[in-house]
């Protein structure tokens, strides 16, 4: 299979091979290898968001709709947006802040209602849950660990009042709860990015291999 | 004018977003509308941004500054990867014809985001690479961080290394094998303790709280106390 590549599939698998390495040499220091593949990544990335927004927003959303489907009054965020560009003006860019505000306003109406509806109330609403209604002792035991948590976090994390007494009690062992909850945590993202690692290691193995095999 | 108007804006378009909450049947599209609104005005935000990147570093290229080359690497990698994205892909819009009666026809499956375009290749030969290998590299630094933080110096750091130690065994095969030579129920016990248990109820605790901060930010910024977000001037 790898001796029936073409050159492109050549091309594209050094190529890889070489952003690959560049960007791992950071390992050993800092050097122009590196600092190359790590503007490219910056300007890639840029690039990819500014093809995202323009076809599934700017051309989606606001260009279609308004010349094929007649939608005319999208042309008030069209304005809006355009306006977010003043930004660049010394003498003008407060007129940004018109459609800044209108974005911030509304993101703000629906977190308002969003947080406390779809998280707090909820979470809430999760935890309150009666001990003996699961199955057996492991349920409760279950139970009574997540109100525990859920309160000594709290507290540990309401800085209003001095952490002494029963107050510092809790907060005690909210830090406990905390402490475990990050090393899970800590666990799992390690776990993710020795993954990635060795996909990474798989690649230069296999495929960067395989073509060098087949070339030389 | 320059404060008081933006304050407005924010309250009205704020105060909508709540009111159709409560009443959304009687407000009928209102706020599907205003949220396609703020989807169109933030993605000129990004656009924005990425011109942004575009003027700063092209300034930098063109007065020869530190490190122009690499500058005008980004400022090359930019333009590559956003304009072939932003150029038409068929000839049946007006653009199009215009394109098309300067460049030839063929090049239109090379336009636009499909999947023999230049955006696609070069997302997916360049950009998606380095962007694995950048989240592969933290693994290096994270196992570094681990060496400082994993010491067991006191009870909450020795509760953080042998929770961590115990989910990394849990996650591999090995480790879940090695963790049954205790007990059979051993890894159903870490899922069912440490992950649904212990995790869940900090997890809980934590969004609660960010959700009232956020909540309260909400409020505040609807009401007009809130205005960092003005910036100064």
């Amino acid at each position: 299979m790898v001796e029936s590549m073409s050159f492109l599939d050549h091309f594209q698998i050094w190529l890889r091979a070489y952003l690959i390495l560049s960007l791992f040499s950071f390992l050993y220091k800092d050097n122009p290898f590196y600092k190359l593949s790590e503007h490219i990544f910056a300007g890639l990335s840029a690039g990819y968001y500014v093809g995202l927004i323009w076809q599934s927003v700017i051309l989606q959303q606001l260009i279609n709709p308004m010349f094929d489907g007649g939608q005319w009054w999208l042309v008030f965020p069209g304005i809006l947006g355009i306006l977010m560009f003043t930004r660049l003006s010394r003498n003008y860019s407060w007129i940004s802040r018109v459609s800044l505000a209108f974005v911030i306003g509304n993101t703000a109406g629906i977190y308002l209602v969003s947080e406390l509806h779809g998280k707090a109330i909820r979470q809430i609403w999760a935890t309150m849950i009666p001990l003996d209604g699961g199955s057996g002792a492991a349920s409760t035991i279950l139970a009574l660990i997540v109100i525990t948590g859920v309160i000594s976090t709290l507290v540990y994390f309401y800085f209003s009042k001095e952490h002494k007494g029963l107050m510092g009690a809790t907060a005690k062992i909210g830090i406990w709860f905390i402490m475990i909850s990050f090393g899970a945590h800590f666990g799992y993202t390690v776990m993710g990015r020795i993954s990635l690692l060795i996909g990474r290691i798989e690649f230069l193995y296999y495929d960067w291999g395989g073509s060098l095999l087949s070339i030389f | 004018m320059r404060t008081t108007l933006p304050v407005i804006v924010a309250f009205l378009s704020g105060f909508v977003m709540v009111v159709s909450f409560f009443f959304g049947g009687a407000l009928g599209d209102l706020d599907d509308n205003a949220l396609q609104w703020v989807t169109i005005v933030g993605g000129f935000t990004l656009v924005l941004g990425v011109f942004s990147i575009l003027r700063v570093n092209g300034k930098v290229v063109a007065k020869r500054g530190r490190d122009w080359p690499y500058k005008l690497a980004t400022v090359i990698s930019v333009v590559a990867m956003a304009i072939p994205s932003m150029l038409p892909v068929s000839t049946n819009t007006v653009g199009g014809r215009i394109f098309y009666s300067i460049f030839p026809e063929s090049w239109g499956s090379r336009m636009g985001t499909g999947p023999s375009s230049i955006y696609d290749w070069l997302f997916n030969y360049i950009d998606s690479p380095m962007m694995e290998t950048m989240f592969a590299m933290l693994a290096f630094f994270i196992a570094s961080a681990a060496y400082r933080a994993f010491r067991a110096r006191n009870a909450e750091a020795s509760l953080l290394l042998i929770t961590a130690t115990v989910v990394m065994l849990w996650r591999i095969p090995m480790g879940e094998a090695l963790l049954r030579l205790f007990s059979d129920s051993l890894p159903d016990y870490i899922n069912m303790y440490v992950m649904n248990g212990f995790n869940v109820s900090v997890q809980r605790g934590i969004i609660i709280g960010a959700a009232l901060g956020a909540a309260s930010m909400s409020l505040r910024i609807i009401l007009g106390i809130e205005r960092t977000y003005m910036g100064k001037g």
